[in-house]
């Protein structure tokens, strides 16, 4: 039985400029990085030194914690430096990449013929354990766990999201593949959310999974807000979720035996010239991408990931562990003589007291002026219009703030992880730091009753 | 604009941490935010952000209130001319009022925003724009009589017990522009009720035969309503009353503005109305004496009630905080206006308290809205263990 779910509340931030639905021409890109940053709450133990030979899906690091996540090399090469930061914190890990891509030999096998534990032995050994997610706290995945049910969310609804129609068509034999090995590793379903127009799309040819439509506007394409309308997390619960693209790379995996991390991104953003999708792979360093095809003028922010969620990064830095797009906007440090007063035809707004609703069509530029200064709460209710979910998030956020854990517990925090409180920030007339202060609450629940 | 730009750029080292003007620093900053939005970009979380912040939403709420700020001025002048006998014209009316205004609003700006300056520069902090809705809507609630004084010790009172004790805008309790007219109205209250007070001059000169200046609340409760000004006169506000509060008319074009922009809560002032109209009716139905027989709708015309529901109820900080909870807290403040204006006769007004009742109430209405959608989470829990 087809379930469709209306989701009311959200917002779709009109944004320009989306991927134009082509494939450029590869970018070789000379170096890749793993950076331990990518994974919240991970401490590295490094296993390669500068100078040492690697093939894709050699062994980089693993997590002090939980030795059995592992990361390895996402191309051939030889490892270039180990860099650290403050008090020695690793930040990334640069592998010079031959070109040659040749990859660590793994079982090849169906998967419908291996036993779960088998299965959980190949993708932990070629590293893309580390794919899986687990809800609470969007934390890399316990092997020893098993989720109740797996989460793929079939679309991304945030602003200039890639379309994972685009990007996964043709691959539809390593997508089954994947899903068949991840059906091996729960006792429940494989649930895959989709909108409306994808009810004859790419999904419909999988078999082995249960899809759910969801209409309305953004996040309702976060996998999160999917699994609170399907199967709500409750204390004690335990969800996993991966990402479509990261189904392929297992699907390769079990198929040939070998690593095969490229992946197609959307380059998008104002300050692309030409917006199209490109076919990468994870940690590449994103220079010669962005030379292409950025205005360089170093007036721009370069985000790895999407506006509201994604990392800040340098021109000559790396694509993201999970990331799926590269946006690149104005930097907003000027300022604006009376801006508060001005009628600001040119500025997107949620509120009626601009006139972007009177546009409806129209896209906007953005930049990262924050639009005024922090304060403390005066307006309510406006978090409640951009969350699909229900959860009162000021108490929440409220509850953070004071440690609660009890209030914390009860008020939701084991149904969302940033990404689902992004628009709460984006939206919020006195610029609080909604994600920082989530981050905060998730890992003092890490830290007082364990992951 | 790029040479007062450059100005301030060149002077701002002056105030910053090190300069020989540090002191003045929340100050300088105050200012210099009020010219040009600051350059501050987002460092964490999100990259863009909406283009909404606190001084646009206040600005809205400043326009809101100019119709009721325009009618007042003209009601003064229309007022002290029927009271006198003297003829003028509508502009002539105006700014008449304009003028009588205008000392009381320099009076609260001047002293609420100076104490919001130093509390600031106390505390290190950037100054908050909540006084400037405070500064204009506390004029529009005083009579035009009031001593200059006056306003300037209630603006005093009001904005350091009212607001800054509690650490500023967003965590004060209380309505500031209505606890600045509780304290008169407590402090001095041959100064704010009675009927001479609502007229220009009225205490000072003599009217013309009969005129008595009452507003119609008053002569409700005195048992004269047969002189009470009718339907249309009260809700378009030719009646004596507090500065801005008189015309239904003014306020609802204010209502609008707030509804639409989203920045007033029409669940609240809808939800007050409501409460209003119920226990009207109760009152006609169990009607004992003259004042239970009013026609409920009438309330909502009379004395502050259409000011408070719009501007007053909805002042997001003091309001109950979760949507649930602005149903409860709006019908309690029309049920309790409305109660305390029939049955006590002491109070003429029953607005100004039922919104200071309801403030100090609202954190417990919000607070079982909490638990409730608690319970509401965890039997959701329960149900999914058993299937």
């Amino acid at each position: 039985m087809l379930k469709v779910i209306n989701l009311k509340r959200g917002l779709d931030i009109r944004l320009k400029v989306d991927a134009e639905k082509v494939l450029a021409a590869s970018v070789e890109a000379e170096k890749v990085a793993l950076k331990p940053t990518d994974f919240p709450g991970l401490v590295p133990k490094i296993l390669v030194k500068a100078g040492q030979e690697v093939k894709a899906g050699d062994p980089i690091f693993f997590d002090k914690y939980n030795p059995e996540i592992l990361l390895t090399a996402p191309a051939s090469g030889e490892v270039l430096a180990v860099n650290r930061g403050e008090r020695r914190k690793v930040l990334e890990i640069v592998i010079k990449a031959d070109g040659k891509n040749n990859s660590a030999e793994f079982v090849k096998a169906d998967p419908n013929k291996l036993s779960r534990e088998e299965i959980k032995e190949v993708l932990k050994k070629s590293g893309l354990w580390a794919f899986l997610k687990q809800r609470p706290y969007g934390t890399v995945a316990k092997p020893e766990s098993a989720p109740l049910h797996i989460f793929i969310s079939g679309f991304d609804s945030a602003p200039l999201a890639p379309d994972y129609e685009f990007i996964l068509k043709d691959q539809s034999s390593a997508f089954q593949t994947g899903i068949n090995a991840l059906a091996k590793l729960t006792d429940g379903k494989i649930h895959v959310g989709i909108r409306p127009d994808q009810a004859n799309g790419f999904f419909s040819g999988i078999k082995n999974i249960e899809t759910t439509q969801f209409s309305g506007p953004h996040p309702a394409g976060n996998v999160g807000v999917q699994i609170h309308h399907v199967s709500p997390i409750s204390k004690g619960d335990l969800i996993w979720t991966i990402n479509p693209q990261e189904v392929i790379y297992m699907g390769r995996l079990f198929e040939s035996g070998k690593i095969d991390f490229s992946k197609i991104i959307a380059l998008t953003g104002s300050e692309v010239v030409s917006p199209k999708y490109f076919k990468v792979i994870h940690g590449a360093c994103l220079s010669n991408l962005l030379k292409k095809a950025t205005r360089q003028e170093g007036k721009e922010r370069i985000i790895s990931g999407n506006v509201l969620t994604g990392t800040q990064v340098e021109a000559d830095d790396f694509l993201g562990f999970y990331d799926q797009q590269v946006t690149v906007i104005p930097e907003g440090d000027y300022y604006e003589f009376l801006g508060w007063a001005m009628p600001r035809l040119n500025k997107f707004s949620i509120s009626h007291s601009y006139f972007s609703w009177l546009t409806p069509n129209k896209k906007y530029k953005a930049d990262s002026n924050l639009n005024g200064e922090e304060r403390a709460l005066v307006v309510t209710g406006q978090y409640d219009k951009v969350l699909p979910m229900d959860i009162l998030p000021v108490f929440l956020m409220k509850a953070i703030i004071a440690g609660d854990i009890d209030k914390m517990e009860q008020l939701g925090i084991y149904e969302v992880i940033e990404e689902d409180l992004a628009l709460c920030e984006y939206v919020c007339t006195s610029k609080t730091e909604v994600q920082s202060i989530l981050r905060q609450g998730i890992t003092l629940m890490i830290k007082e009753l364990g992951n | 604009m790029k040479s007062l730009r450059k100005f301030i750029d060149k002077n701002k080292p002056l105030f910053q941490k090190g300069g020989k003007l540090a002191k003045l620093g929340s100050t300088f900053g105050a200012i210099e935010t009020f010219l040009f939005t600051p350059n501050h970009t987002s460092k964490s979380g999100v990259h863009i952000h909406d283009a909404i912040d606190l001084k646009r939403t206040m600005t809205v709420v400043i326009l809101a209130l100019v119709p009721a700020l325009l009618f007042g001025s003209w009601n003064i002048g229309y007022q002290n001319g029927l009271a006198f006998g003297i003829e003028r014209s509508l502009i002539e009316n105006f700014l008449f009022g304009f003028m009588k205004i205008l000392p009381i609003m320099v009076v609260s700006y001047g002293v609420g925003l100076g104490i919001e300056f130093i509390a600031a520069q106390i505390r290190g902090h950037e100054v908050n724009e909540g006084y400037l809705v405070t500064g204009i809507l506390i004029p529009l609630i005083l009579p035009v009589n009031i001593p200059l004084w006056m306003v300037a010790l209630a603006v005093t009172f009001a904005v350091i017990f009212g607001k800054e004790i509690f650490g500023g805008t967003g965590y004060n309790i209380m309505n500031v522009a209505l606890m600045a007219r509780a304290f008169l109205f407590f402090a001095y209250p041959m100064q704010m009720s009675g009927d001479a007070v609502w007229i220009y001059e009225l205490p000072t000169k003599l009217p013309v035969d009969g005129f008595s200046g009452a507003t119609p609340l008053a002569q409700i409760a005195q048992g004269t309503s047969a002189k009470m000004a009718s339907f249309h006169d009260m809700f378009m506000g030719f009646i004596p009353g507090s500065i801005g509060e008189t015309s239904t008319l003014a306020i609802l074009i204010g209502a609008a503005i707030l509804i639409f922009t989203g920045i007033g809560s029409w669940k609240i002032m809808l939800s007050t109305v409501l409460g209003a109209l119920a226990i009207g009716f109760l009152c006609n139905i169990l009607a004992v004496n003259e004042y239970m027989t009013l026609p409920p709708y009438y309330h909502l015309v009379m004395g502050g009630f259409a000011f408070g529901a719009v501007f007053m109820a909805t002042d997001p900080v003091t309001a109950s905080h979760t949507e649930k909870g602005k149903w409860i807290y709006g019908f309690m403040i029309g049920v309790f206006a409305v109660l305390i204006r029939v049955f006590n006769p002491a109070y003429p007004e029953g607005m100004m308290l039922a919104i200071l009742l309801m403030n100090v109430w609202s954190p417990l209405i919000d607070y079982f809205v909490v638990e409730n959608h608690i319970k509401r989470r965890l039997k959701r829990d329960k149900m999914k263990g058993n299937t």
